[in-house]
């Protein structure tokens, strides 16, 4: 039987378009800072291991690790960087605990993207350098591509992914660290200008500088701490194919095979039923559409239904990025996903203030690393 | 609470070249692929992928691990890539090693891959930008600076002579003459040699130096109950540890890697080990440069410090000596494709406890051995122990 | 293995395969620009090095006195308490006689660099930096040195604000 893990801390700074007053370092301090006060917890004497999630190329800085553990209470101790989604770092950090080598794990992801100038050649940077890279175009193509699939095999209208837009910048205006809270009418986001068509500017998130820090626990240890440990019942990650030539458009498999990793481990049959709400990728507003159908909670087609009828609306039967998500917290990168683990984790604790949820037992948070890759983790959460 | 036993039973290379024609996708296949066959395994039978490799700047593409994601065997399967600089070879392993203790994996696929030629005019550029950006790339430094700071530190702390470390480069070079995937293998360098190359930043000579390299090495791991089905002798994961330092390495001495003493009690108070000296059979440290074999000898406690030159000297790490150290031919002489490099360590240990290193076998049967990697800035050390 | 397999894979190329075309390759140029925020610790220090002074920070429990600055103490986890200005003088810790730039260029005359422990450090720690104004065989570990500053129109607030350090004539 796998040892038993908890979030026992959660610290955020952030999450804004910019941050000039602070360096990367001390964003991370002052999540780090509020994350061991939230657990109660000295990191030079409690924590064991620490686990950061940065790209070099987004950072500006190779071998980034050399960084990160001095604003972390973690020198002289176990890191490692994970370049993945925040959630691929609580993976790591789960794994790390679950084994019995340590009891007590920092995970750290932050986001500086107002620091990189040139973010879409860097973007461009991670195509394939002899078939992809040539071709010269901004990596937004592949959203768009994928969109214009995913609305021609499942029937989704562009209405139903614009919909996903006003929802979740109006449940922004009731999270106070998202950045891009803002009443936005349909007409507005669908008449918006064209991207990379079906795609249009409204329905890609805008980036925010941000970190998040939480601390992980082993069972036995966990429950002696201040807060309600809040658990991972099941956690999983999937990687598709990674060129371009040769994975399917329509669905997104890495996001169906990670959650049924999750659900097993969870002992989760019907997501619909088994959990009360979601915090799901929506990087591109379609995406949180095409995600929703592959983590389970219906059939492929439906969840833009579902939008319409407000089942995944702030008062519905599953509220979907009640935090804002993405497109309204400002996307955070890499850290986006840990940004969803820590509203989940806020929730279930009832300590999300102004948008709580009422009676949460069982939450969802699902990472997905962006373009041009196929990687996505998602974790179930429990208080 | 126990925990679960984890065991390497395949590993597989490509040879290490100064600049490979594969492809860094086609150079993970290699080497994943001869790992799978070595234990006649599918890859369907792989529960999860981990990838362990170094700058992304090296190979030319952001978000490498993604991009080496299919090479290393990880369509459809739960994939992760871990990132510690130079100890990532070791860390790689260890990395999968937690993924199978944790209960979640039986069979997990380790790959590392380095295809550092891609980068132009010369991979060594690439090393300006592990520096900080504002109060140190300005200066425009280059990666020797760092090492031979350090190697100066070192020398003078201890009283120790270029000739004394020269050893370590003649000994691994020659090592390296019966590795056939070795780049810089030669059976007949001298000190003098060594000590005639040229200068490249003092105390750095050239053949103090292991040289920018492509390849390729992947490991099978397994947990108990799988490895002692498929493998006729495991080699078991007995103890791991990683430990990181400071960024400010400006404000630490130098001479001596805590961080690796740090990572070693760590890795040998899971294996059980009390005495390492005389409990360890093997040692491959990591080996850059000559004088850091010497310097992470000290630090996993073999030796006391400033004390490993004078063992050199006297043959103790010779591959029929008391303590081989290297016997795979090291970095120096197999060659340093950064991530990869340590997991060739660990490959060779595999090899070694298994009696299937040839020419390079070191006698007496040994049954316990130590790998060790380094990396970032002077900053980081992952240790594995291994035993059958 | 090597006892059981014969063939390793990996083809190695030559230069020679490249000038007479006989591999195919592509080129790519990142276009990666950053503009990173240097934040209160290190923002401070910049300014204070385009006014010609150096300037750490003090931890009160651990009491140390270090640079280059930094808002938090890595070994007690807790905000430093104070700046400290520092002289701009310093003892050799460690140093390196380079003769190839950071893109491998050779070069006859050495770049000097150095590791230097800043006075009024507690214990000594030290910044990076390059030796200038001496003979490069003349270096030696525990060498006092002071910085050599641009003058003040042409500092920008760099940590090349300092030329060098060179040795200080005075016992």
């Amino acid at each position: 039987m796998t040892r038993k893990v908890a979030i026992v801390g959660v610290g955020l700074a952030g999450f804004r378009p910019l941050t000039p007053e602070v360096s990367y370092k001390e964003l991370m301090f002052e999540a780090a800072v509020k994350a061991y006060e939230d657990a109660g917890l000295d990191p030079r004497r409690d924590v064991q291991s620490f686990v950061t999630v940065a790209e070099d190329f987004i950072e500006g800085t190779s071998i980034f690790d050399e960084y990160v553990p001095d604003q972390l209470g973690g020198i002289l101790k176990p890191n490692v960087t994970i370049p993945g989604d925040g959630i691929h770092g609580l993976a790591t950090a789960f794994m790390q605990i679950a084994s019995g080598i340590v009891d007590v794990v920092t995970v750290e992801a932050h986001s500086k993207a107002s620091n990189v100038l040139t973010l879409p050649s860097i973007i461009a940077y991670a195509l394939d350098p002899v078939l992809n890279r040539p071709l010269r175009a901004n990596p937004v193509f592949i959203a768009g591509m994928e969109m214009n699939r995913y609305l021609w095999a499942t029937g989704t209208t562009r209405e139903q992914c614009a919909l996903v837009v006003t929802k979740n910048k109006r449940n922004a205006l009731y999270n106070p660290v998202a950045a891009y809270g803002a009443s936005v009418g349909l007409e507005a986001v669908l008449q918006a200008e064209t991207i990379s068509y079906p795609l249009g500017q409204q329905e890609i998130s805008a980036h925010a500088d941000g970190a998040i820090v939480l601390v992980l626990a082993a069972e036995g240890v966990a429950e002696s701490l201040d807060n309600d440990p809040i658990w991972i019942r099941g956690i999983g990650w999937c990687n598709d194919a990674s060129s371009l030539e040769t994975r399917g458009w329509g669905r997104a498999i890495y996001a169906e095979r990670a959650g049924q990793m999750a659900y097993r481990m969870a002992g989760i049959r019907n997501p619909m039923e088994e959990i009360d709400f979601a915090e799901i990728d929506d990087t591109y507003a379609y995406k949180e559409l095409q995600h929703l159908e592959a983590l389970g909670f219906c059939q492929f087609g439906e969840a833009g239904v579902l939008t319409e009828e407000g089942v995944t609306g702030p008062d519905g039967y599953l509220p979907v990025n009640i935090s804002g998500g993405s497109l309204g917290c400002g996307h955070l990168l890499d850290a986006s996903g840990l940004r969803a683990v820590a509203e989940v984790v806020l929730q279930l604790r009832g300590e999300a203030g102004a948008h709580q949820l009422p009676d949460v037992e069982t939450g969802l948070a699902f990472g997905w690393r962006g373009v041009p890759t196929t990687s996505g983790a998602a974790v179930v959460l429990s208080n | 609470m126990g925990i679960r036993k984890v065991a390497v039973v395949g590993a597989g290379m490509t040879r290490f070249v100064r600049r490979a024609q594969e492809t860094g996708k086609e150079l993970a296949f290699e080497a994943a692929r001869m790992a799978l066959d070595y234990c006649d395994l599918t890859l369907d039978q792989v529960d999860c992928v981990v990838h362990g490799t170094a700058p992304d700047s090296f190979d030319g593409v952001h978000m490498k691990g993604e991009y080496l994601a299919d090479g290393s065997g990880a369509w459809r399967k739960p994939y992760t890539r871990c990132y510690v600089g130079g100890g990532t070879g070791v860390f790689a392993p260890i990395h999968g090693w937690y993924h199978v203790a944790s209960g979640l994996f039986d069979i997990c696929l380790v790959v590392c891959e380095e295809k550092m030629s891609s980068c132009q005019p010369h991979p060594q550029g690439a090393f300006l930008t592990i520096f900080d950006h504002t109060t140190e790339r300005p200066l425009g430094p280059n990666l020797l600076w760092i090492f031979a700071l350090e190697m100066n530190r070192y020398m003078h702390t201890y009283g120790l002579s270029k000739r004394d470390i020269a050893l370590v480069s003649v000994k691994n070079k020659r090592n390296a003459a019966d590795h056939p995937c070795s780049l810089l293998g030669d059976p007949n360098i001298t000190v003098e040699d060594v000590l005639n190359s040229e200068v490249m930043a003092w105390p750095v000579q050239r053949l103090d130096v292991s040289p920018v390299t492509d390849g390729a090495v992947a490991l099978v791991l397994a947990a108990e109950h799988v490895a002692r089905r498929i493998s006729d002798k495991p080699v078991w994961i007995e103890g791991v540890g990683w430990n990181l330092d400071t960024t400010y390495w400006t404000n630490r001495d130098l001479c001596y890697p805590r961080y690796v003493e740090n990572a070693a009690r760590m890795a040998y108070e899971m294996a059980g080990i009390t005495e390492p000296r005389k409990q360890i059979h093997i040692a491959e440290p990591y080996d850059p440069f000559d004088y850091k074999e010497l310097h992470h000898l000290e630090g996993l406690l073999l030796f006391p410090r400033g004390k490993a030159p004078e063992a050199t000297a006297l043959g103790i790490t010779q591959r029929d000596g008391d303590l081989p150290v290297c016997p795979s031919g090291g970095l120096l002489g197999v060659g340093n494709p950064i991530a990869a490099a340590g997991a060739m360590k660990v490959a060779e240990l595999f090899w070694q406890l298994r009696g299937e290193a040839g020419k390079r076998q070191v006698p007496g049967q040994p049954r316990r051995g130590v790998a060790q990697a380094w990396g970032d800035l002077m900053q980081v050390g992952t240790v594995i122990v291994m035993g059958v | 293995m090597t006892a059981n397999i014969k063939e390793f894979p990996g083809t190695g190329l030559r230069e020679s395969d490249f000038k007479d075309k006989k591999v195919l390759f592509t080129e790519w140029s990142p276009n990666a620009r950053y503009a990173w925020d240097a934040g209160v610790a290190i923002g401070r220090y910049l300014s204070e090095l385009k006014e010609g002074r150096l300037i750490g920070v003090r931890c009160n429990r651990c009491r140390r006195t270090v640079i280059p600055p930094r808002i938090f103490c890595e070994w007690c986890f807790r905000p430093m308490d104070e700046w400290v200005p520092l002289p701009d003088t310093g003892t050799v810790n460690t140093f390196s006689l380079c003769y190839v730039t950071w893109d491998m260029r050779e070069l006859t005359e050495p770049e000097i660099s150095a590791v230097i422990d800043i006075d009024g450090t507690q214990p000594p720690v030290g910044i990076m930096h390059l030796l200038g104004e001496v003979d490069p065989q003349a270096v030696k570990i525990g060498m006092r040195v002071q910085a050599v500053w641009k003058p003040p129109e042409e500092r920008t607030g760099s940590i090349l604000d300092i030329n060098y350090f060179k040795p200080i004539s005075d016992i």
